[in-house]
């Protein structure tokens, strides 16, 4: 029964039908002081489906991930204008307060970064500042479902009290993807979450996108095409800010309909 | 485009070194015999330091006493008979000399020793603490009136210099405090055990004396009123440093207010501590009437001189949290102070005890603003700071000195015995420091181990 979780979510088909859509950004402008970092975008992220953002470096794709939690509220310089709606609500409302919208769009950063605190209560802090556990063992049932989602639970669970910096690195992303995944979120951002990996660590990562699939919309920003294609049913292709093309993975990387699409997936630009 | 080499130099061998080579490792080497002689004068400087400080001060932890029967005749002492503590009580010090005094040649004279001293210059070699010792005994228990007691008393500070090496026979004859058959009949004394030197905890305890008995003075009340100010220090500055620090560096917008406020922090530590005197002079005696040298005015007067530091300190050590920590709290959802209390503040924690300790220990060794506020008073008794008398709080009331003023008042007395007093102090003022540096190890250690 120990891999029981873990199995079960593999076993779904690539060609899962499209349920409907999670968020909604519209005509979404990013400003870092005078810098016009994000133009007049328009993207629809689906509900259980993996959504790659693809682009050369500084074209905005991180950007407008963390427009998605509002994670750019913390820069001071940072603008954001148009609508960005998680089903149907619009998440810079004023009324909105981003912590309680974080904890629907959890976030995984490129670095691993766990606290310096246990294996266990960097699984359980989410749950805990939420809420969600009534008791003990509730926490640690949660903890043991997060990793086991995680596909970090066999290797961690004889000795959830080390602490989590003492991981391998691609031991401590599925950490953070567990600790994002604890509060049962239902976006899950990832920053580049394999940058800082090696290939074992990465197939490992791409292998647990694939199954969180089953439960979460993932939005991925990813600097490798090749990863974007393996994990991805929707890509989006940024260049110099402005959302060239998204469309379906298929499509984008068979017959891309903007020329800069197809210079940049073949390597001639970025 | 022919495939010419980028320059001309000639080959070399591996094994000869250039003279490029050879002027980098011999400036390299330069180099680390500066770093090496920098570094042993500071060693040096301070081994002179310890030795000057250790030589003069340690004595004082010893301290000279005789020992001999004295006679408590109740005709002087309790001329009533009634055992009346009022009464006797008008028996002043002075009428206790003269006790002691025939005490002592009566004891000699049973015991064979031979001196050509009269009764006044036998006297004179007792401390003009003990009458004070012995009549304070005696109206604790008027029951030992007429009995003979087997007392230990102090002996004059000149005697006890004889036995510590500050006095010899050649500068006894130049001296009009002592005698040279006073220090002859002080080391038959001491040939037979009589007149002993043996450790002294009374330094460590007792309160200041006056000028001509240095015998006597103890630290006890600077001690007290040391710790005090530190305790004060610590529950203002601690908390409203780091609360401002935390502020400014994570919460207040950028802007050119903060910008000012960051300027002015910074030079707020450089400030002349005794500005802050003459500050808490203005605001916490004249506008706010606070009792002068209380602990308490001395506390918060080193309050405001400790804040630039331990806010520096903190900042700094806010900063070198890594903004991923921050970022992955908040990517969970949680608020900014809950990102900074759980996360950023326990990271940050050695660094803000270290600061905080360095901020103390500068506050511990200050004297310059103390000497403003009043602090240099004289103390001859004990303080009793908790208590609410006379309608002040705790700490307001009784006034108080401090170890470094201690040291400085000491330092200004004419008796040779204050430059061993003086450095003695100096020595428990240093073990308060390591006392207090090796809490900061402690505590760091502790808040480090939880990774």
């Amino acid at each position: 029964m120990e891999d029981g979780n873990v199995n079960d979510m593999s076993g779904i088909d690539q060609g899962v039908a499209v349920t409907g859509t999670k968020m909604k950004a519209r005509g979404v402008d990013v400003f870092y002081g005078d810098n016009h970092a994000i133009k007049e975008v328009d993207v629809d992220i689906a509900d259980k489906t993996v959504t790659a953002f693809i682009g050369p470096s500084g074209c905005g794709k991180s950007t407008f991930l963390r427009v998605l939690n509002r994670m750019n509220d913390t820069i001071d310089i940072c603008r954001v204008e148009g609508d960005v709606t998680l089903e149907g609500e619009d998440i810079y409302d004023p009324k909105v307060d981003p912590v309680q919208l974080r904890a629907k769009v959890g976030m995984v950063f490129q670095k691993p970064n766990p606290f310096p605190k246990s294996i266990f209560d960097n699984v359980a802090y989410g749950p805990r500042i939420h809420g969600l556990s009534r008791n003990k063992s509730d926490l640690e049932e949660i903890v043991e479902k997060s990793l086991r989602r995680a596909a970090l639970w066999d290797e961690v669970k004889d000795r959830l009290n080390a602490p989590g910096t003492g991981l391998s690195g691609g031991q401590q992303q599925r950490l953070c993807i567990a600790r994002a995944v604890a509060t049962s979120p239902e976006v899950l951002l990832m920053d580049e979450p394999c940058s800082a990996l090696d290939p074992i660590a990465t197939a490992q990562v791409e292998e647990l996108i694939d199954e969180l699939r089953s439960r979460f919309s993932v939005v991925i920003v990813t600097h490798s095409m090749q990863q974007a294609a393996r994990v991805s049913q929707k890509t989006a292709f940024f260049h110099l800010g402005n959302l060239v093309e998204f469309d379906d993975t298929d499509t984008i990387f068979t017959n891309p309909s903007d020329p800069r699409t197809e210079s940049y997936i073949t390597g001639r630009i970025g | 485009m022919t495939d010419m080499p980028i320059s001309t130099a000639p080959k070399r061998s591996l094994y000869a070194q250039d003279a490029r080579t050879k002027k980098r490792n011999r400036a390299e080497a330069r180099f680390r015999t500066y770093g090496m002689a920098a570094v042993l004068t500071g060693i040096l400087a301070l081994i002179v330091l310890l030795t000057s400080i250790l030589g003069n001060g340690l004595s004082s932890f010893r301290q000279t006493y005789i020992s001999y029967p004295i006679e408590l005749a109740a005709e002087r002492l309790d001329p009533e008979g009634n055992r009346n503590p009022e009464e006797m009580a008008s028996v002043t010090t002075f009428g206790y000399v003269p006790v002691l005094a025939m005490s002592l040649q009566a004891f000699l004279e049973g015991e064979g020793i031979e001196h050509s001293m009269g009764g006044r210059e036998l006297a004179a070699m007792l401390s003009e603490e003990a009458p004070a010792q012995i009549r304070n005994m005696v109206l604790a228990n008027p029951d030992l009136i007429g009995t003979t007691i087997d007392a230990q008393i102090l002996v004059g500070g000149r005697i006890d210099g004889f036995f510590k090496g500050r006095v010899t026979m050649e500068s006894a004859e130049r001296d009009r405090n002592v005698s040279v058959a006073q220090l002859e009949l002080a080391q038959v004394l001491a040939d037979l055990g009589i007149v002993e030197t043996r450790f002294n905890w009374d330094f460590i305890t007792w309160p200041d004396a006056s000028g001509s008995r240095p015998e006597a003075a103890g630290l006890g009340v600077a001690i007290i009123g040391s710790f005090y100010m530190m305790l004060v220090v610590l529950a203002l500055a601690l908390p409203i440093g780091v609360a401002a620090s935390i502020y400014l560096e994570e919460f207040a917008p950028k802007n050119r207010l903060t910008d000012l406020i960051e300027v002015n922090i910074s030079n707020l530590a450089a400030v002349p501590s005794i500005v802050f005197g003459i500050l808490g002079l203005a605001v916490f005696i004249n506008f706010m009437n606070f009792n002068q040298s209380s602990p308490l005015v001395g506390g918060l007067v080193l309050t405001l001189m400790t804040l630039p530091t331990i806010i520096i300190a903190t900042r700094a050590s806010l900063r070198a949290v890594p903004p991923s920590i921050r970022q992955a709290a908040l990517g969970l959802g949680a608020s900014k102070m809950q990102s900074i209390f759980h996360h950023v503040l326990p990271l940050a924690m050695p660094g803000i005890l270290t600061g905080t300790i360095i901020g103390l220990a500068q506050a511990l060794g200050e004297t310059a603003p103390l000497l403003l506020i009043g602090m240099v008073a004289f103390v001859r008794e004990y303080p009793d700071f908790l208590s609410t008398h006379s309608n002040t709080f705790p700490l307001m009331g009784d006034g108080a000195t401090a170890l470094p003023v201690q040291v400085y008042s000491w330092t200004q007395r004419s008796d040779p015995a204050f430059v061993e007093r003086a450095s003695g102090a100096i020595i428990v003022l240093l073990v308060f420091l390591l006392m207090m540096n090796l809490i900061a190890i402690l505590l760091r250690r502790r808040f480090e181990r939880r990774w």
